[in-house]
């Protein structure tokens, strides 16, 4: 079946970095990021249904130094991944897909990204009292 | 130039026959998880320090139930597509369904403990 000079697609060595390919690498490692979060989250609900001292030991973890730089990574990843997922739905449907267009809407969905992370941190830190 | 018969072009499966089907859940679940993922992350704004007995009766509100079980059901769904593609591109042989089976098995048992947990916080379980 395989034969050996049937075309490949290139390498990912083989590519000079720039936005596009960039984004798309970063659009599946916040996905495989965010299906670690699963766990977590999973974790969470189980740990309320099962009762207080469940409960504290995972919200403490949870607000411990690991647990927070884990949730803002997640957080950013959510918010990342939610954006540049959107723009990959307008290119199925057709939207934006010329060089120029998705270049443009590459840098937005990185820096709506970042914004929306920070809102909700200064959010989370002014109203929680943390 | 492309590798399909003129037939497969017409039909617009791939060989597999079932692609546009991986293809078409992975869109219809984004798209579900656009008001979902965002309604969950600033409801979790609210709840962040939130005592257990207030999460507790966050979860129990009827309405907050019904949509945190839909979550849980879309976002591994969801997980389980996008991470069958990252392993059949990264990992060969063997090893591949291995970790195949193995991931989805994982996500079922997620889902499943996560709609449990729903359901037994509305039930009064935890307090």
């Amino acid at each position: 079946m395989a034969r050996a000079d049937r075309p490949l697609s290139p390498h990912l060595g083989i590519y000079r970095w720039q936005v596009a390919n960039g984004l798309s690498i970063l659009h599946r490692a916040t996905g495989v990021f965010l299906s670690l979060g699963t766990l977590v989250l999973i974790g969470w609900l189980i740990a309320v249904a099962s009762g207080y001292q469940a409960y504290v030991r995972v919200n403490d973890w949870l607000m411990g130094p690991l647990g927070a730089l884990l949730l803002l990574g997640w957080t950013f990843s959510f918010f990342y991944h939610l954006c540049n997922g959107i723009r990959h739905l307008g290119w199925d449907i057709g939207l934006g897909f010329d060089k120029e267009r998705a270049r443009m809407t590459g840098w937005l969905t990185v820096v709506v990204s970042v914004v929306l992370t920070l809102g909700f941190w200064a959010t989370a830190l002014a109203g929680g009292g943390a | 130039m492309s590798l399909q018969t003129p037939l497969r072009r017409v039909l617009g499966l791939g060989s597999a026959k079932e692609g546009s089907g991986h293809w078409w859940a992975q869109r219809l679940t984004a798209v579900a998880l656009v008001p979902l993922g965002l309604w969950f992350v600033f409801a979790a704004l609210g709840l962040e320090h939130g005592q257990h007995e207030i999460v507790r009766a966050w979860i129990a509100e009827p309405a907050n139930s019904i949509l945190l079980i839909l979550l849980v059901i879309t976002l591994l769904y969801h997980s389980y597509l996008g991470l069958q593609v990252v392993i059949e591109d990264y990992v060969h042989g063997a090893l591949k369904i291995a970790t195949l089976v193995i991931v989805q098995f994982l996500h079922v048992l997620l889902a499943v403990g996560g709609i449990y947990a729903v359901i037994s916080t509305t039930a009064g379980g935890g307090s």
